[in-house]
Parts: structure tokens; sequence; C-alpha cells
């Protein structure tokens, strides 16, 4: 009996030489961003930049060929779903960005706050 | 071998011995019960392992409703406590049994109790109010049931085992850290978290597939039921906060386990982020609970009305605004930690503007009621006691919501009130109306309304008592989490005002207890004599037979308007056809078996039972690798045997 399912799976599915190029990928860019950390090839803002440019990457990596993000026919629910992450992260991450560096600033203790005042006038208006 | 496990985490107290052995009686009355009646079989076949979502949603129902039988024996000790324990009088528990007692209640509230009755009703009512025979992934919904059941199991196990943890519902750092709270008692609060947290991700994700994919034909989204719009903004928050919780309570046990220092006050941890990134989990979640409820208000107020629910597309639009500003508020909860003024002034505003849609909502369901046919049953009831109570809770939410205020009412007996004001006034509520309105449905049988209104008048009072003073309470200083406080406080009246509520409560949840048993008694007496048993039913699910069938409806509906079946039966014209061919997912013990496993794997983690991880970790992975590789998931039945069925049952078929 051929069987019919009333769950139709929602197939986009790759190929096995996409998910190997995905797999190869991602692995290359997080051993990249050790790489770069263990071995203080970088330091600083340009680090931070370089590793967050790197987790973007494998972001996108994972979304195409891991979840196939391209592919999707109408109606397109996986591309609003992903905005809507989008949005939601930006606000988290923005949000808790903010309301950490307020707290900082506000908690910080008296010797701390002395030397940042000392720094600030330095600075002038 | 055993980790940290030795005998003196046995429980040596004899009131949490006492908590033991009833637990244990029940569970052996329940196993002796079981063998006597020969039902042992009955109940894996019929029960654990179905992938029905109609039982599923009972069970969910079952495990919640005893859970808050245990979540309200905790609330009795503390008010107990807190009535008593004035001046020499210490009360009858030790400030650290008060301490997991308090941890205890709200984490057995919301995560097993709330969440549990939000998931039993969208397990019982989604596929049926979209047409559907059942959800996306029936066997995904299984696992998520059985994880949710493994977590409440872990956090009972702590009773017996070792401790619960005395952090807090929440558990913030650094006092849920190592350095503060070395035992085992976060651990089973993280994991017992971890566990059911996962299960109500991959729920998340299934229902909201179910709802987006598998409508009936010509039900567009504007076209769903309100309360199927309310469960898919409550969805949409699942999918976003909970991944948020998991991370965060990672962190917090990789802190604990390997001594990282994310949350911890010194070598660059900071605590600070723990509450923030919490609360942006928590939050959504308290929207997580009370828009379903919402939902289920809508079909109540526009049934017990006889007219359409007013304003359908403002109600949408309510939906989702709740859903994405509950986004942007999480700071509310902790305005005192010292953000700035632009920071505190941003999220009070937000705050104060996401009560407007909710108010939007309650002006909806008053205009639903407006020149309607209103009868008040016991559902309806349930509806007033919520629009009373739940202004109240919102009235001293926005009052909150200003910086200012909060200073002063902050982790204050005021705050506890207002919370508990949303959540029992709000979600259990309306549970419990959603409970009786949907009863006849499922079991084909009403419930006794008079036990039904006194448990009712039980509750509201109850409630009343219970919870007012404290509101007076806070503004009089006394802050949350009391065990012990001076008599020339003043408190001492109004804490017993609040624990003789508390007993009014229980006894209205004893009312309903002996309503079910006695309806179920009287069923035949009580039987409804149509599908539509309150004559006035609006949604699909009122079309097909009651109970449902396991396929729901013997064909699939083809829609056109909204509320499909009203009408149906204003027109005269079936949106039903002949009985179909269907295809029906077979029973699975996967979703058991992978449940029972995952205690033993939170068990060992906590315990630092190595072993027993490894072994659970990978016995996991094989039974899903089994079943993944499972063809035969499903059983056939023909069109000539549905319409027997239904035929047998007063089903609609053409």
């Amino acid at each position: 009996m051929a069987k019919t399912q009333i769950h139709t799976p929602m197939t986009h599915t790759g190929s096995i030489t996409s998910y190997i190029i995905g797999f190869v990928l991602s692995v290359a860019l997080t051993l990249g961003a050790y790489y770069l950390v263990v071995n203080h090839v970088l330091d600083g803002t340009k680090l931070l930049a370089t590793i967050v440019g790197l987790a973007i990457a494998q972001l996108i990596v994972q979304l195409i060929f891991f979840l196939h993000m391209n592919k999707e026919a109408k109606p397109r629910w996986n591309l609003m779903v992903f905005s809507f992450m989008v949005l939601v992260v930006f606000i988290v991450v923005i949000g808790s960005i903010w309301v950490m560096y307020n707290l900082d600033y506000n908690m910080m203790p008296k010797e701390e706050l002395e030397q940042h005042m000392i720094h600030e006038s330095e600075k002038g208006f | 071998m055993l980790g940290r496990l030795t005998l003196d985490a046995l429980p040596h107290d004899p009131i949490v011995l006492g908590g033991v052995i009833s637990m244990l009686g029940g569970g052996l009355a329940a196993v002796i019960g079981l063998t006597y009646f020969k039902k042992w079989k009955w109940l894996w076949k019929e029960w654990l392992t179905s992938l029905d979502p109609k039982k599923i949603g009972v069970m969910y129902l079952v495990v919640a409703i005893l859970m808050l039988i245990r979540g309200g024996v905790d609330a009795l000790m503390m008010r107990t406590q807190q009535a008593t324990s004035v001046d020499g009088s210490q009360g009858f528990l030790s400030a650290d049994h008060f301490q997991q007692v308090f941890s205890a209640h709200g984490t057995m509230m919301i995560f097993f109790v709330a969440m549990g009755l939000i998931f039993a009703v969208m397990n019982l009512l989604i596929p049926l109010m979209i047409g559907a025979r059942d959800v996306a992934f029936p066997f995904l919904n299984s696992v998520s049931f059985w994880l949710f059941v493994s977590g409440m199991m872990l956090m009972n196990i702590s009773l017996m085992i070792g401790e619960f943890s005395a952090a807090g519902w929440l558990a913030y750092p650094p006092l849920s850290g190592l350095e503060y709270s070395p035992g085992v008692g976060v651990d089973y609060w993280i994991w017992a978290l971890q566990l059911s947290g996962i299960g109500s991700l991959l729920s998340g994700v299934n229902f909201f597939v179910t709802i987006l994919k598998m409508r009936a034909p010509g039900m567009t989204l504007m076209k769903m039921p309100i309360f199927v719009w309310s469960c898919l903004g409550s969805l949409i928050l699942i999918m976003f906060a909970f991944p948020i919780l998991t991370a965060t309570l990672g962190m917090l046990s990789l802190d604990r386990l390997i001594g990282t220092h994310f949350f911890t006050s010194d070598l660059g941890g900071n605590p600070m982020m723990y509450v923030n990134l919490i609360w942006a989990w928590g939050h959504p979640e308290v929207y997580i609970l009370i828009l379903p409820v919402f939902g289920i208000f809508s079909e109540v107020v526009a049934t017990f009305s006889r007219k359409q629910l007013f304003g359908y597309t403002s109600m949408v639009w309510a939906i989702g605004a709740i859903t994405l500003l509950s986004f942007t508020v999480w700071l509310h909860h902790f305005f005192t930690m010292g953000g700035g003024a632009n920071v505190n002034a941003f999220f009070g505003i937000m705050t104060m503007i996401i009560s407007v849609p909710t108010g939007v909502k309650v002006f909806n369901w008053l205009f639903t009621m407006y020149r309607g046919k209103v009868r008040f049953a016991t559902p309806m009831l349930w509806f007033m006691g919520f629009i009373a109570t739940f202004v109240i809770g919102g009235v001293t939410g926005v009052l909150m919501s200003v910086p200012a205020i909060d200073f002063q009412v902050h982790n204050s007996l005021f705050l506890v009130a207002h919370f508990h004001n949303m959540i029992i006034g709000g979600v259990v509520f309306g549970i419990f109306a959603g409970i009786t309105y949907w009863w006849p449905k499922f079991t084909g049988f009403k419930l006794n309304e008079k036990l039904g209104a006194s448990a009712f008048w039980c509750w509201l009072i109850g409630f009343i008592l219970a919870f007012l003073p404290l509101y007076a309470l806070g503004l009089m200083g006394a802050t949350r989490r009391l065990n012990h406080y001076d008599s020339t406080t003043g408190w001492q009246p109004l804490f017993i005002v609040a624990a003789i509520g508390v007993l009014f409560i229980a006894f209205g949840l004893m009312l309903q207890v002996i309503q079910v048993a006695y309806s179920i008694w009287k069923r035949k007496e009580y039987a409804v004599d149509s599908n539509d048993p309150w004559s006035s039913g609006r949604t699909l699910e009122w079309a097909t037979t009651s109970p449902p069938q396991e396929y729901n409806f013997a064909s699939t509906p083809q829609i056109t308007t909204r509320d499909a079946f009203w009408e149906m039966k204003e027109t005269g014209k079936s949106v039903f056809g002949k009985a179909e061919d269907i295809y029906i997912p077979k029973n699975s013990a996967t979703g058991v078996l992978i449940g029972i496993t995952a205690i033993g794997l939170g068990f060992g983690i906590v315990w630092h039972i190595w072993w027993l991880v490894i072994v659970t970790g990978i016995t996991i992975l094989a039974l899903l690798i089994q079943r993944l590789s499972t063809d035969d998931t499903e059983r056939l039945l023909p069109a000539k045997e549905v319409a027997a069925i239904e035929k047998a049952h007063g089903g609609i078929t053409a």
C-alpha cells in the first residue's frame, strides 16, 4: 500500500553538497574566531569588530545552508518570522546594552566615580 | 558513584516529611487503585502513549490541577506563618524552610500550573477551532508534554531528596550563585525549568505551525476565531522569549558547575545582567499566560451574550500590539536597580502604552455584552469576576509603571497583590471559565451549575480577602517574603484577614473538586442533548460530536465566514461534506520514555552523578533516532468506518 501522509512535511531541504559546504564554512568561521583570540592576532576594538563580523557571517551561513531561508515559496512565513526575530534581537541586545551601560554609570563605586569625573573634566566642555 | 548524594539528603524536618508522606501516599493509592481495577493497560494505551492532542490536553490539565493544589498548600503555609509569626512567636516554619516554600510556590504556580493550563486549552481547542484533525507534529507534542512532566517530577523530587531553591522564583544571583547557595536547591530549580522550558519551546513551534499551516480551506487569518488569534500571539512570544530563558539558565548553571563568571559579582561577572536577561524573558512570559485567556473570555462573552464579538479587528490589532510591546517593557521589574532617569522614563512610558490595548479589550468585551441576551451561566460569572479583579490589577499596574511610585512600593506586598490580581483574577479565572464552558464538549455532560457558582463566590470572596489587604500592607511598608515581623508595625490583623482569604480560596477549590466528582456521578442526568450544548456556540468545535472523535471532523470543513458554525446554523448551509479516509497517528511510547529518561538526566546533573548524565543523554538520543527512522507511524481509518462512527454518535456529515 502506498503511504500517503496527512502531515505533509514542508520540504525545502538542501543537497548533501550544500550541507557539507555549510558545515565546513561554519567550522572555519568558528575556528577563525578562536584563532584570532588565542594567538592575539588582533586586539581591542579591532578584535571585537572582527569577531562580531565573523559571528554575523556564521549566522548568514547557517540561515542559508541549514535553514534554507533563500528557497522559500509564498507565503513567506520563514521570512516574516525571521524579520520579527531580527527586530526582537535588536530590541533585546540594544536595550540590554543601553540598560547595562546606564546601570554601570549610575552604580559606579565612589573611587571610580571620582576618577571618572576627573577624566571627564580634563576633556573640558 | 552517587556524586553529592548521601543519606543526609533524605528529609528530616517533620513538616517536609509530612508532605513527602502525603505525596507518596497519594501515589501509592493511585498505583493500588490502578492495579485493583486492572487499569494499567488502559492508562498506557488510551492516555500515556496517545498522540491525540485532546488527550494530551486533558493530561496537561490533570497535572496542572494537581500542582495547583500543591502550590496552594504552599500558599496556605506561608500565610499561616505570617499570621502567627509575630514578636516572640517564630511561627511553625524555619527561615530557610520558609524561603524554600515561597520559591517553590512561585515556580510551581507559573511553570507547572499556569503554563500547564495554557497548554491544556491550546491542545484541546486549537485544532478543533481551525477545523484541523491534529497538530502539525503530533509526536513532538507528546515529547513536549513529557518534558513538562519530567520538569514537574524533578521539582517534586526535590521535596523528598535534598532541598529546593531558597532564592525566590527567579533566583537572582549572587544569592543563587555557588557562594551563597552551595546546595542542590538552585540546581533543582534550574533543571526543572530547563526541561519544562524546552518542552514549552517545542510546543510553541508546534502550535505556531499548526495555526499557520493547518487551517481549514477558506479560513483566512482574519476569519480565525479570536481565541486562535490570542494563542498565536502567545505562541510567538513563547518562540522568542523561551530561548532567552534557556540561555540565561544555561549561563547560571555554567557558573555553578564549571566556575565561569557570567553572573558572579567578581572577576568580570555581572549579576545585574542576569536580572536584565531573566526579565527579558519574564515579561513576555506574563503575556504568554494572559493572551490565551483573553481569547477564552472573548469566546465566552460572545457565546453567552448571543452576539458577535464586538470589534474583532481591533481585538486582533490589540493582540498584535501586545505581542510586540511586551518585548519593550522588561526593565519595569527593576526600576530600583539604578538605571538613570532616561532609561526608567522610557520603560515607564512603554509600560503605560502596553496597558492601552488591554484596555481596548476590556471595552470590547463590555460592548459585546451591551444589548446582548446575556445569560449568567458559571463561565459568565468567572468573566464578571475577572473584569472586576483584572481592572483593579491593571490600575495598580499602571500606577507602578511610574518609576517614582515604583521606588516606594518595589518588593513590597503591594506588588505581590498586583501580580496575583493579574494571574489569579486573570489567568486562573479565565481557565476556570474555559473549563466550565468547554467541559460538555469534551465529556458529553455539563458540570453542576450550583456547585460551580458556589465555588466561584468562594474564590472571589477569598481572593478579595486574601489580596486587597496586601495592597494596604504594602503601602504600610510590609515587604514580600517576610517570615517574621514586629507587632508594633500593626500588620498582624491584615495578615490574619489574608490568611482567612486563602482558606476561602481553598474551600472554593475543594468545591470545584466536588463539582467535578458529583457531575461525573450524575453524568447521565447532565448529559447534553446536542453537539451545541450552550445552544449559542459560534466556532467550529461546537459542530462536531461531544466528545469529539479522535479525528475531530469526519470531513474537512470549507470555511467562508468568521464564526463558521454560527453562520451554518443561521443559513442552514453545512460547511461539511462526506466522510473521508483519515490517517491517524499511531500511539508512541517514545515520548513517555524520553520524559522518564529526562528526569534521570536532570537528577544526574543536580547531584553531579556524571555516569547517569551520560547514560540518559545517550538514551534520549537513541530513542529519538529510533523514532525518526520509523516510517510506520500512521494508520488508516476508511471513510466507511468514519461514516459509521459519526452516525452512531450523532455527528455531522452530508
